[in-house]
């Protein structure tokens, strides 16, 4: 039976970037146990010999011409960012302070 | 309502009007829409009516009115995916679809409500609150995109866009008795359609009659440069094959393992109903087998996930979005995390963590990868079964519309739903649902589900056709006049 612990539920939600309380982590984790157990079937007849697809359509380096055509003005480009400066995204700081 | 248009009868603007009422005096029961633009609309349609009065050729659909699903970019109009990670936020460009829409003069009354980023069956994971059913407003009106079905059975609005990646089309289509179409992947743009799942995402038509979700489907499809994975092809003759409706001499198969156990006796009731009439219309009825189908669930319900856990990684409340604790000294890293707490609802966070494991290294080759195998031999199913028959047939849904938060907090039991639905975008073929009656026990509407290959589209509507045909003929009047009428019981 597959599960995922409390401690597994909090190091994904830091990889997923997303702040969980207590009360979430538990709850997931249990749900977890259920689902995982679910979706592990796909194991029972995914054998060595079958090819895996990623995509539905077999394309392969699409193309477009070389040709500039027009883009969003920077105006648009920002408008709808949550705070900007000097024609920039302003973000919060992203390296540490050290 | 085109053929009023065209003949002068009545204006865009009149029509355009009668829904904008219509939603003014239903929309508080239904709630459809997240966002009506009424200003716009009748810009719209007046621009229409202008150019009809100057004799210009206008396109079949040109100032009839539309609703559109919220995960659509509209230039300057709001864009929430049901999210509200998205509140607030206005595209600075058009998606392809809508820019078809306009190119045909199909006016767009507002955006619908859905399942945040449409991730659900039930439209009840919209951040905004659940649609209900017109039906019976106690019940859901399908999902991800029961805005769009919820206002074509309210008559809202005529015609709807939808999105499709494991039934968001087809099964609120299905539970409202109208129409809704997936075409095969790649036949619509999805330039400017908010990711979910890439490789099983597409736009489609919906609407109440087979011919006018294939007048809908014609005007948005076609290829786009601006999509790397649009098909460069002529579009299927989809409206063609709806006004012959001929399935003389069609092999029509159904699908063993998408029937029988689970499935609402009145389901099952229609259905056979329905395979009856084709017959009758001269189609062959032959029975077909795909033995994989059964581990479709389990293959989807991680590559969707995986694929969405790194689609929505864009949504970091840098560019644009929701921003949250950007107090000075805060990190980037920091934001991020509280951002994403607050903007994402439970269903998305839950999807999110179940990619990210799905393809965290050590797990990846037992989870995500053993899902991609199932989807080759779910393919090879498909590719099998339609050598026996020219298009595959089954119910859209194993039960009819479930009441509001009777499986809110059994993510399973909601997943078991899109069970007959997601085989077609496992192997981005297309697929149909269209009314087929009501069941027996309780009265609400059953969908019919129609599967073609790969830019055979025109199958699935040549079937419709003929089955709408039967079954109006059967019934008298169309399935959505038994539905209640809203007004009536305020």
């Amino acid at each position: 039976m597959s599960s995922l612990s409390r401690d597994e539920v909090a190091k994904l939600a830091g990889l997923a970037r997303i702040e969980m309380s207590e009360e979430e982590l538990v709850s997931l984790s249990k749900e977890f146990t259920v689902i995982l157990d679910a979706v592990a079937r796909v194991q029972e007849v995914a054998s060595a010999d079958v090819a895996p697809t990623s995509h539905p359509l077999s394309l392969r380096n699409v193309f477009r011409p070389d040709v500039v055509v027009p883009s969003l003005s920077p105006e648009q480009a920002l408008s709808g960012a949550p705070a900007q400066e000097e024609q920039r995204f302003r973000v919060p700081q992203i390296l540490g302070e050290e | 309502m085109a053929a009023k248009l065209a003949s002068g009868e009545t204006t865009s603007v009149a029509l355009t009007q009668a829904h904008l009422d219509r939603i003014n005096s239903v929309e508080d029961k239904v709630h459809a829409f997240l966002f009506i633009d009424a200003k716009g609309a009748l810009e719209q349609a007046a621009s229409v009516d202008a150019k009809r009065a100057k004799g210009e050729k206008l396109s079949p659909l040109a100032g009839v009115p539309l609703a559109l699903k919220d995960v659509l970019a509209q230039k300057d109009k709001p864009t929430t995916c049901g999210s509200k990670i998205l509140e607030g936020w206005l595209p600075p460009y058009d998606s392809t679809v809508v820019a078809n829409l306009k190119k045909n003069g199909i006016v767009i009354l507002g955006k619908t409500n859905m399942d945040e980023f449409a991730m659900g069956s039930s439209t009840e994971n919209s951040a905004y609150g659940p649609t209900h059913n017109p039906w019976d407003l106690s019940r859901i009106p399908g999902g991800s995109g029961g805005g769009s079905s919820a206002a074509l059975a309210s008559f809202e609005a005529p015609l709807a866009i939808g999105t499709d990646t494991g039934g968001s089309i087809r099964q609120p289509a299905a539970v409202t008795g109208t129409v809704g179409v997936k075409p095969t992947y790649g036949g619509v743009s999805r330039y400017g359609l908010v990711a979910f799942s890439s490789s099983l995402d597409q736009a489609g038509p919906c609407a109440r009659t087979v011919l006018d979700t294939a007048l809908l489907h014609e005007a948005i499809a076609g290829y786009d440069p601006k999509d790397a994975t649009s098909i460069n092809a002529p579009i299927p003759l989809v409206v063609q094959a709806a006004k012959d409706g001929n399935v003389k001499g069609m092999k029509i198969g159904v699908v063993k393992e998408l029937n029988g156990d689970g499935y609402q006796p009145g389901v099952r009731a229609r259905f056979d109903e329905a395979l009856e009439l084709l017959a009758k219309a001269g189609a062959e009825i032959v029975e077909v087998s795909a033995p994989n189908f059964e581990y479709a669930l389990a293959a989807y319900y991680l590559i969707a996930p995986s694929e969405a856990s790194s689609n929505l990684a864009r949504f970091d409340a840098m560019r644009y979005g929701l921003r949250v604790g950007d107090v000075d000294g805060a990190s980037a890293e920091a934001v991020m995390n509280l951002t994403r707490e607050v903007g994402f609802g439970k269903e998305v966070k839950r999807r999110i963590i179940l990619g990210t494991y799905a393809l965290s290294s050590g797990y990846y080759d037992a989870y995500y990868g053993s899902a991609q195998k199932v989807r080759t031999l779910i393919t090879q199913d498909f590719t099998k079964a339609f050598t026996k028959a020219d298009v595959l047939v089954s119910p859209t849904c194993p039960t009819t519309a479930f009441k509001i938060g009777e499986k809110a907090n059994d993510p399973l039991a909601m997943y078991l739903n899109d069970i007959a639905t997601i085989p077609v975008n496992m192997a981005g073929i297309g697929g149909m649902s269209l009314p087929a009656g009501l069941a027996d026990e309780d009265g609400l509407p059953v969908g019919f589900q129609i599967m073609s290959p790969v830019m055979k589209d025109e199958r699935m509507y040549s079937v419709g056709a003929s089955l709408e045909a039967a079954l109006l003929s059967k019934w008298g009047a169309p399935l959505l006049d038994r539905a209640p009428t809203l007004e009536a019981s305020k």
